[in-house]
């Protein structure tokens, strides 16, 4: 697939349909690709990567990147599609200066689950027969793939792509996934045990701020809580309350705009499985407003954006906040 | 060397607790290590190092600086500090450990910040030697021998046993105060485990890794490269490298309203933020690439320039385990560096 990729981006610089391609950069090791800008057929050859690895969604940089001279090939796998299409539907990207090339997605690996199994100093890893075959600087391991798939790959939802000029390979389909499982887990909690879940896990939050950075629904220019004149800027939180507030605040205002793509949860150093509170948002307007997937196309008007006189009414939240 | 063996260490962490408080390394529920005041029954951490650096114990990520309570015109100033009472970290390990010196060059210097002396005078710090490093580490790239690491105690382990060394009249006085738990030992296969360990060291993929093309003098060169756009290219602009950072040691100090007082706080703050140091004026840096240049010139460059030589990193390799876009220290050294 890298192959294909380099070649036809090669052919895209070299006949003038775009003067720079977005993708991955090798890394120092064999795990720690890096998003890229390659300006060069040079570049490419030399640089550019696309592996099971590659796991980081590229969208967001075209926020600034499509506002740039020339247009620019962007390499999308399906997840991706569906955050570039939520921020064109924003007027945040400029569609027109953006040539993307559909590209199969995952399931990607997770160095961090590898590692999690003890297993360190790891060289290299190899796929045989979904069996992990691992490189160290201790000896060779072995794990089974599927445990080492990334958490945003554990529940994909779908292998289609929602916005493309071409594509390399097949398209796939929407997928039935389980991606709500733990939503219900914690919805069938009582109060007091879903507080205990999130107190635990909110309460390990550095606030390094990489969910919301990471996010392609957050492109605000000055976030409220970077802000001095909102009143509620923070860099740590004061109270435990604060701790939550953070978190939560992003999660109301990314709905109906989060696609759930799972940048959020991968990217946090503290493992908090912050892509719960998006798909409890997601789980809720799918069933009070009827099915929505926030960028599967670019002009059907957003639940939380639009009104219908069967909406349900504000009293709902009283009906559910009974135990 | 005085030493116990591996099944009697939780009675030696029930005896040091009961002394006083002790932290130890250990392992959470997501396979992650993290500091953690010791309770019976909790097993030191197997993993090779915490994701948060142990610079916590010294420079909290919030701290109450002071209290004011107004009354009509009146304000009180209420000094909030305790005095720190005596602890125990346990498992600390040999880039940590440096990375306590540096913050000291920062803190202990005048005006000395009574706030960290406090804690850092009331710690011991028992170190562990590593014999495992990973892939990433590059601690011998500044100066550091991993396998006999600083600290008040140094402890090594052949698999069997931990064997105890004193680095300082402190950790003198700590094994002292253990001494009829311990007894001497035979260090063949220590010996055979450390000598393992330094060929490992040789062979990590980062060995090579030089310092020789950074430092103070460097100073026009490095802020001048053409380099810093295309290695900022792909930063978020998100803290993470400087909050898993041993060494990283900037914070804001802010102003609580609590409503009938201010709380004046501390937090750390990141050089990577595009509020960092805004003042009156403004941002004295404004775009993604000033700040990130800044992060990596002060470890590289401006430390050195002001601290004898000694560079502002340890080579512990969170970064490069922790940034979201995995873009770190090693990628701009080795960007930076002299070419043949």
């Amino acid at each position: 697939m890298q192959e294909a990729m380099i070649k036809r981006a090669k052919e895209l610089l070299a006949d003038g349909t775009v003067n720079r391609v977005i993708g991955w950069k090798k890394g120092e090791f064999f795990y720690d690709a890096t998003p890229a800008v390659f300006r060069t057929a040079e570049e490419l050859d030399r640089q550019f990567i696309f592996d099971d690895f590659t796991q980081a969604n590229v969208s967001k940089y075209l926020v600034k990147e499509s506002r740039k001279d020339g247009k620019i090939l962007a390499f999308l796998k399906p997840c991706d599609t569906y955050s570039f299409n939520q921020l064109v539907k924003e007027h945040r990207i400029i569609r027109e200066n953006v040539y993307v090339v559909g590209v199969p997605g995952g399931p990607k690996l997770d160095i961090e689950k590898i590692k999690a199994k003890g297993i360190t100093g790891v060289l290299s890893v190899k796929n045989e027969n979904y069996t992990l075959k691992i490189e160290t600087l201790y000896g060779t391991e072995e794990m089974p793939f599927y445990e080492a798939i990334s958490g945003k790959c554990e529940s994909c939802k779908s292998k289609k792509h929602v916005a493309y000029d071409e594509l390399i390979g097949e398209d796939g389909e929407v997928l039935e996934s389980n991606r709500f499982d733990m939503v219900e887990k914690l919805e069938n909690m009582t109060a007091e045990e879903r507080f205990n879940f999130w107190q635990n896990e909110l309460s390990k939050c550095i606030r390094c701020n990489a969910c919301r950075n990471v996010c392609p629904a957050c492109t605000c220019e000055n976030c409220v809580f970077d802000n001095p004149k909102s009143g509620v800027d923070n860099k740590a939180p004061a109270d435990s309350f604060e701790e939550k507030m953070f978190h939560i605040i992003r999660a109301f205002h990314v709905a109906g705009r989060c696609t759930d793509c799972g940048e959020c949860s991968r990217v946090c150093p503290q493992n908090i499985p912050l892509h719960l509170l998006n798909r409890k948002f997601i789980k809720d307007i799918n069933s009070l407003y009827g099915e929505y997937q926030a960028g599967a196309d670019t002009t059907t008007k957003a639940p939380l954006n639009d009104y219908n006189t069967d909406d349900c009414e504000p009293s709902i939240v009283h009906e559910r906040g009974v135990e | 060397m005085l030493k116990i063996s591996a099944d009697k260490l939780n009675s030696l962490f029930d005896a040091i607790s009961a002394k006083q408080t002790l932290y130890i390394t250990v392992d959470n529920e997501k396979g992650s290590a993290e500091y953690k005041k010791y309770e019976s029954g909790m097993t030191l951490s197997k993993s090779l190092n915490t994701v948060r650096s142990a610079k916590d114990f010294f420079f909290p990520q919030t701290e109450n600086l002071a209290d004011f309570k107004v009354e009509g015109k009146n304000i009180e100033v209420i000094d909030v500090r305790e005095e720190s009472e005596d602890f125990v970290v346990f498992g600390v390990r040999a880039c940590d450990a440096r990375s306590f010196t540096i913050l000291d060059k920062v803190f202990l210097s005048e005006p000395v910040d009574s706030y960290y002396k406090n804690r850092r005078e009331h710690s011991t710090i028992i170190t562990m030697a590593c014999t495992k490093p990973a892939e990433t580490c590059f601690c011998t790239a500044f100066g550091m021998d991993p396998t006999v690491p600083e600290g008040d105690v140094a402890v090594f382990s052949d698999g069997e046993n931990y064997f105890f060394l004193e680095r300082t009249e402190k950790g003198k006085k700590f094994i002292a105060s253990i001494s009829d738990m311990l007894e001497d030992g035979d260090t063949a296969k220590l010996n055979e485990v450390q000598e393992k360990a330094r060929n490992i060291m040789k062979k990590l993929p980062l060995a090579n890794l030089s310092t020789k093309s950074f430092g103070g003098e460097r100073l026009m060169k490095h802020f001048n490269s053409e380099k810093w756009a295309e290695l900022s290219e792909s930063c978020l602009g998100c803290g993470t490298c400087t909050f898993v950072c041993p060494t990283c040691q900037c914070y804001d100090i802010r102003d609580f309203n609590t409503g009938h007082g201010i709380k004046r706080f501390r937090c750390w703050d990141s050089c990577m933020y595009s509020d960092f140091t805004k003042m009156a004026h403004g941002n004295s840096r404004n775009s993604q690439l000033e700040r990130f240049r800044q992060r990596f010139m002060h470890k590289l460059v401006y430390f050195p320039a002001n601290n004898n030589g000694e560079f502002g990193c340890v080579g512990c390799g969170r970064c490069l385990s922790k940034c979201p876009v995995s873009m770190n220290i090693v990628k701009v050294m080795k960007a930076l560096e002299d070419k043949e």
